[in-house]
């Protein structure tokens, strides 16, 4: 059966819906991947909308997971349009675990209406069926929508394509400077410029509503942390002391943040609760205490702090007095930590003589490993379903935006098509 | 009165000799040598008064002055403005130290002066580290030119981290320009 979903419109400006701002190339691997074939869906009664293309957002939402290897359009053995069209034998002996299908219908007030089927080959019926309505601006997020919906049905995660990412790109020469905190979709279309700014833009974090991104603004001339409501546009001062004002962290509860500052001296970590303004000190060390991040149960963060002469990662209670637990031991530079939403695990950036590298920790083994090569790898971010890490990294002297798989089998570049881009955050709902 | 000194590049190497800033902001305030030389004003070594009478500096030297001008002459020390550092590191080198200590007089001897420390870090690590380490090396350079008289309000501090590279290469030599501390005065 199935069932009817109405897909609302989202207030946003849709500033440039025709040319996506970041490229996604898959750049290496598929191995262990599950295999699915997304058949191009019929559109009824319209022609296919350039950037409403359902089934095409389906295939490289599940391609782009890691977790699935989406069998290419021009090696589609059948097209079938409906569920009885389906020959389950002949899609078995092609090695196919599932196929969707689905149709794109234009309706009398100008809409479109939506439907897909997930089909489980080995079980010979349909698992999944829905139907959206739409508008041409909401093509696209249903078919996100549709992505989440294979994607948890498959592998029981929750999806995470039709949430936003954030994150800072810069144009700069000898004389010019130009920095611009944006958001976009997951793969990079519907941008939005939050902020333009001719001094530094820093750090995005989103709130874990996804309401709000906290981020560091130089434009007074000094390092402030804002909050910025990305639907309303308001926004909030709230650290400018004298000195450092960086790295802020929401709270799992979305009701403080984690910084650092270095108004008593030297960079330790501080929180401030939001609703009264307090500040709590965290850490009271000389080295340099900064890059909090906190564990989902609200109680401890991991921190970089140079104590033992090199920046490394300890993990330390905010709740209690406590000492700070060092987490990390390999190689003379280990900082930057995101720590997946389910707590276990730590990506962080791993340097080692010239070659910075992002790399996995599991808390409760503290064994690591190192997913990427370098040699400029930093900022990692968990997506939200801990599916894939994403990151900056440096590609024939152009920053990008990577993502590797959890297991670093699958690697990903989104390119800015110009400038540079750095500092991705990775919105845990969609507002 | 003026303070028109000429020394020559060797005198001042010799004279940085034995006064290193260690990594730690604290830790300076343990050297003596450094405190010895604070109190000392502008006597730094290689004086040598009887050169300086004709008004052209050395072959390869750099003319000393503090007065007010002095930073915009490209014959006097003043003019450098530039502290660079090793990766990773916050300590003023022999190659900056006297430099520092220079500009640190001048804004003893020019009460109305103020410069900003602008801190800078190389692309390798993470941003906010950088933004930290690039904060501690405008504080040690701070730190210099309190001993040599300065006051705590002449001198601002702001650190950008790896966020406004000079050099845009992704070699060791563009790195090396980038670890640095600009004087800026205002």
């Amino acid at each position: 059966m199935i069932k009817k979903i109405i897909i609302g419109l989202f207030c946003l400006s849709f500033t440039s819906l025709a040319h996506a701002v970041l490229k996604i190339d898959i750049t290496e691997g598929f191995e262990g991947a599950l295999p699915i074939a997304v058949i191009p869906f019929q559109w009824n009664g319209a022609a296919k909308v350039a950037n409403g293309d359902v089934s095409a957002i389906v295939m490289s939402d599940l391609a782009r997971s890691g977790k699935f290897s989406p069998v290419a359009e021009k090696d589609l053995i059948a097209r079938p349009q409906k569920l009885a069209d389906v020959h389950y034998k002949t899609w078995r002996i092609a090695g196919m675990d599932h196929i969707v299908i689905g149709s794109v219908t234009k309706q009398a007030d100008g809409s479109y209406q939506v439907e897909f089927r997930l089909i489980d080959i080995l079980k010979a019926k349909q698992v999944l069926g829905y139907s959206f309505s739409a508008t041409d601006k909401t093509l696209r997020a249903v078919g996100h929508q549709i992505s989440d919906y294979i994607f948890t049905h498959i592998t029981g995660l929750p999806g995470a394509f039709s949430t936003r990412i954030a994150y800072v790109t810069l144009k700069q020469d000898k004389k010019s400077y130009s920095a611009r905190l944006q958001t976009s979709d997951t793969d990079g279309y519907n941008p939005q410029t939050l902020l333009t700014s001719d001094q530094p833009i820093m750090s995005p974090a989103w709130s874990p509503d996804g309401s709000e991104l906290a981020y560091v603004s130089f434009e007074s001339g000094q390092a402030e942390i804002f909050t910025h409501n990305i639907r309303t546009g308001v926004r909030k001062n709230r650290s400018k002391f004298k000195g450092l004002n960086g790295s802020p962290a929401w709270s799992p509860d979305g009701k403080k943040l984690a910084m650092t500052l270095s108004k008593d001296g030297n960079p330790d970590i501080y929180v401030l609760n939001l609703s009264d303004n307090k500040l709590k000190r965290i850490t009271n060390h000389w080295s340099i205490d900064t890059e909090a991040v906190w564990l989902p149960d609200g109680k401890s963060i991991i921190y970089t702090s140079s104590r033992s002469g090199k920046p490394q990662l300890y993990k330390q209670s905010v709740t209690a007095k406590s000492k700070p637990e060092r987490l990390t031991y390999e190689g003379g530079y280990n900082a930057s930590a995101s720590i997946s939403a389910d707590g276990k695990s730590v990506a962080y950036v791993h340097g080692e003589g010239n070659v910075y590298r992002i790399a996995v920790l599991e808390l409760a083994t503290k064994s690591s490993r190192v997913l990427t090569d370098g040699p400029l790898d930093e900022s990692p971010e968990y997506a939200p379903n801990n599916s894939m890490i994403l990151f900056a990294s440096q590609e024939k002297n152009q920053a990008v935006l990577a993502a590797v798989s959890v297991d670093g089998r699958q690697k990903q570049r989104l390119a800015f098509t110009d400038g540079e881009v750095r500092e991705p955050s990775w919105a845990a709902v969609r507002y | 009165m003026k303070r028109l000194i000429f020394i020559s590049v060797l005198a001042l190497s010799v004279a940085a000799c034995g006064d290193r800033i260690k990594p730690d902001d604290e830790t300076v305030g343990d050297s003596d040598t450094a405190s010895a030389d604070a109190s000392s004003g502008a006597s730094a070594g290689g004086i040598n008064a009887g050169s300086g009478i004709g008004g052209t500096a050395l072959e390869g030297g750099k003319l000393i002055s503090y007065e007010k001008n002095a930073i915009d002459d490209p014959n006097n020390v003043l003019f450098e403005k530039i502290v660079y550092f090793d990766f990773d590191s916050n300590l003023v080198s022999d190659d900056y130290i006297e430099m520092v200590k220079h500009h640190g007089k001048y804004l003893s001897f020019n009460a109305n002066a103020s410069v900003r420390l602008e801190g800078h870090a190389d692309e390798r690590g993470t941003r906010e580290y950088n933004v930290a380490l690039a904060e501690r090396r405008a504080q040690a350079v701070k730190q210099v030119m309190l001993y040599e008289g300065a006051g705590d309000d002449q001198i601002s501090i702001i650190s950008y981290g790896e966020e406004k590279p000079v050099a845009f290469g992704h070699d060791d030599e563009s790195m090396s320009l980038n670890r640095r501390v600009e004087i800026v005065y205002q």
